[in-house]
């Protein structure tokens, strides 16, 4: 009833409350209109700000502008080629350690004759729902070298005792080991999804034809799951050139920046150093970055859904 | 037609080392939670004796009331509650509003509107830290929950997720409701939305232990103790000069074992929110 009033209403004369009164033409724009006052004020605000901000410099109590300034000191700039650096190296070594790692307990988990999959499964998630902060300390006492566990296995078995968090070397295998153990459980519940999704008939046909496992999971179950693949390295990608909290915490970007990660460089400046403008350039090399790597893992990879 | 059978010895083996390997992963993954808990009940002198006590001992009291008196318990769990709680709830309403009329309806602006959304998932958060600090400083907000909660609640992800699971929402029983009448913000409420409680289950299991561990912004626009929430208080305890490690993985458990319980029950929801935002788009 109401709504054919409406209807009267709308085609008598378009008055303003009629036109913007819900009816099936605007309701979108009220459902979507909270995320959208959302997302221009936390969202593209911020990121017109910052890119303005890039080319300013706070000098006297005021923002003025300094052209590329902010970008050529970056080019010389040894602190932020350690940073960028050292995301590459976590890059090139965890992401692939981790995927490797998530595909080959995915696949055991899927194998048929496997009990207590839920269990294995939950405890092998149970990392990735921790608090970063706490599993970060975690870490830090399993790797501490005087009295932490990790070395006092090595001692048990005969090998010295490494002096995890303080030498360049070792500290960055710290944070690779801390990111593997957390990540791969969220990755391979993704991959393992992925598995289960392909048909039983087809490895049945390969049983047939007479192939072994391994030609099987490399002519049958890698190439099915190259999309999903696909997926887990961008995401794992993105988030390892964004990577904060586990240098922040275990060894404060030390010794001498052999950690620090272009975001913590980018958090010092901003709030220790309080140079905004030279932050947010930082924070926009981050951006186009990361907008490469993406595009270049799908141009390899051949794309997916 | 005879399918070729592994030999028994191979099929045990196989076994086996399934089985081996899936354990000591097993072992790995949770034994810094079992350290963790262990340590909560030491002194900080047994938690740095080394050979590593593994067994639970009974300073427990006391480091809870050393912690308490450090960051005070009660206003720290209060204030990681109300954050996530919140957040939670307003992440729900608000990305499956946005999600139903992005799947459910044409309109002007939708195909760009549904593309800027989804771009900003490539935007690393470190880009927005600066100048959302300035803007809040700009509106008088730091050190409020709000500051915490709306920068957060414009998130691709949720939308995305809702979209995906509108999409499924059959057409008819909406055009069915229009023609008995029903106006458009009903049938959203009483037809549409009851239907989606795994969906919203899932993205809110998802969005709750984003924003219980989330660290970085609060860490940026909550500045003092009064307002911290776990993982701020926590890495504040990690910074002091006196460190009492019994007192830090206490907080460390506190801060961990709601979740866990959470994900246990719910695991099923989490998993699949993880995986209608992945593999199905």
């Amino acid at each position: 009833m109401e709504k054919n009033k409406e209807l009267l209403k709308t085609g008598k004369s378009k008055s303003l409350i009629s036109k913007f009164f819900p009816n099936q033409n605007t309701i979108p724009y009220y459902f979507l209109l909270p995320i959208i006052l959302l997302f221009l004020m936390f969202m593209v605000y911020p990121i017109i700000d910052s890119f303005l901000m890039s080319f300013q410099q706070y000098k006297f109590g005021k923002y003025s502008f300094v052209g590329l300034s902010n970008y050529k000191r970056l080019v010389s700039d040894p602190t932020f080629k350690a940073a960028l650096g050292n995301n590459f190296i976590y890059l090139l070594i965890q992401v692939p350690i981790m995927i490797i790692l998530a595909l080959v307990i995915s696949e055991l988990l899927n194998k048929s004759f496997l009990k207590c999959r839920g269990i294995f499964r939950m405890a092998f998630f149970m990392p990735a729902v921790t608090a970063l902060v706490a599993y970060a300390l975690v870490f830090k006492l399993l790797l501490n070298t005087n009295y932490g566990f990790i070395n006092y296995l090595l001692a048990l078995v005969h090998l010295p005792k490494v002096d995890w968090l303080n030498r360049p070397m070792s500290a960055r295998a710290s944070i690779i080991i801390a990111m593997i153990w957390r990540w791969t459980g969220y990755n391979m519940v993704i991959l393992l999804a992925g598995l289960q999704g392909i048909s039983g008939d087809i490895y049945e046909a390969c049983d047939i034809d007479g192939a072994n496992g391994i030609q099987k999971f490399f002519k049958i179950t890698l190439p099915l799951m190259k999309p999903i693949i696909l997926f887990c390295v961008i995401t794992s990608t993105i988030g390892t050139l964004q990577l904060f909290d586990e240098p922040y915490i275990l060894t404060q970007g030390g010794p001498d920046n052999a950690t620090i990660t272009v975001a913590n460089y980018l958090y010092n400046t901003a709030f220790r150093f309080i140079n905004f403008g030279y932050a947010s350039a930082i924070s926009y090399v981050l951006v186009v970055i990361i907008a490469v790597f993406s595009l270049i893992q799908f141009k390899f990879v051949g794309g997916g859904d | 037609m005879k399918i070729k059978r592994k030999p028994n010895e191979a099929r045990f083996a196989t076994q086996f080392i399934t089985y081996a390997f899936l354990i000591v992963g097993f072992l790995v993954s949770l034994f810094p939670f079992y350290l963790m808990f262990v340590s909560a009940t030491h002194t900080s002198g047994d938690v740095v004796s080394y050979p590593p006590k593994l067994y639970f001992t009974n300073n427990l009291i006391n480091n809870f009331h050393a912690l308490n008196s450090d960051i005070g318990i009660g206003k720290v769990f209060f204030n990681s509650l109300f954050i996530t709680v919140t957040y939670t709830l307003l992440t729900i309403i608000l990305d499956s509003m946005a999600g139903y009329a992005l799947a459910k309806f044409e309109f002007k602006g939708k195909t760009f509107l549904f593309t800027m959304i989804l771009v900003t998932i490539m935007i690393p958060s470190q880009v927005l830290l600066i100048p959302l600090f300035k803007l809040m400083t700009s509106i008088n907000m730091v050190n409020t929950y709000p500051a915490v909660i709306l920068p957060s609640l414009a998130n691709a992800f949720g939308i995305f997720l809702m979209r995906q699971n509108m999409l499924v929402f059959p057409d008819s029983l909406i055009e069915a409701a229009r023609i008995d009448g029903l106006s458009e913000f009903p049938i959203f409420f009483r037809i549409v939305l009851p239907t989606m409680k795994p969906a919203m289950a899932a993205l809110g299991i998802y969005m709750f232990m984003s924003q219980w561990n989330n660290f970085m912004w609060p860490l940026v626009v909550l500045r003092t103790p009064n307002m911290y929430t776990f993982p701020l208080a926590l890495a504040g305890l990690n910074g002091m000069s006196r460190i009492n490690y019994g007192e830090i993985m206490l907080g460390t458990t506190l801060a961990t074992l709601p979740i866990m319980v959470i994900f246990m029950f719910f695991q099923k929801q989490f998993v699949s929110g993880i995986l209608n935002g992945s593999v199905k788009g």
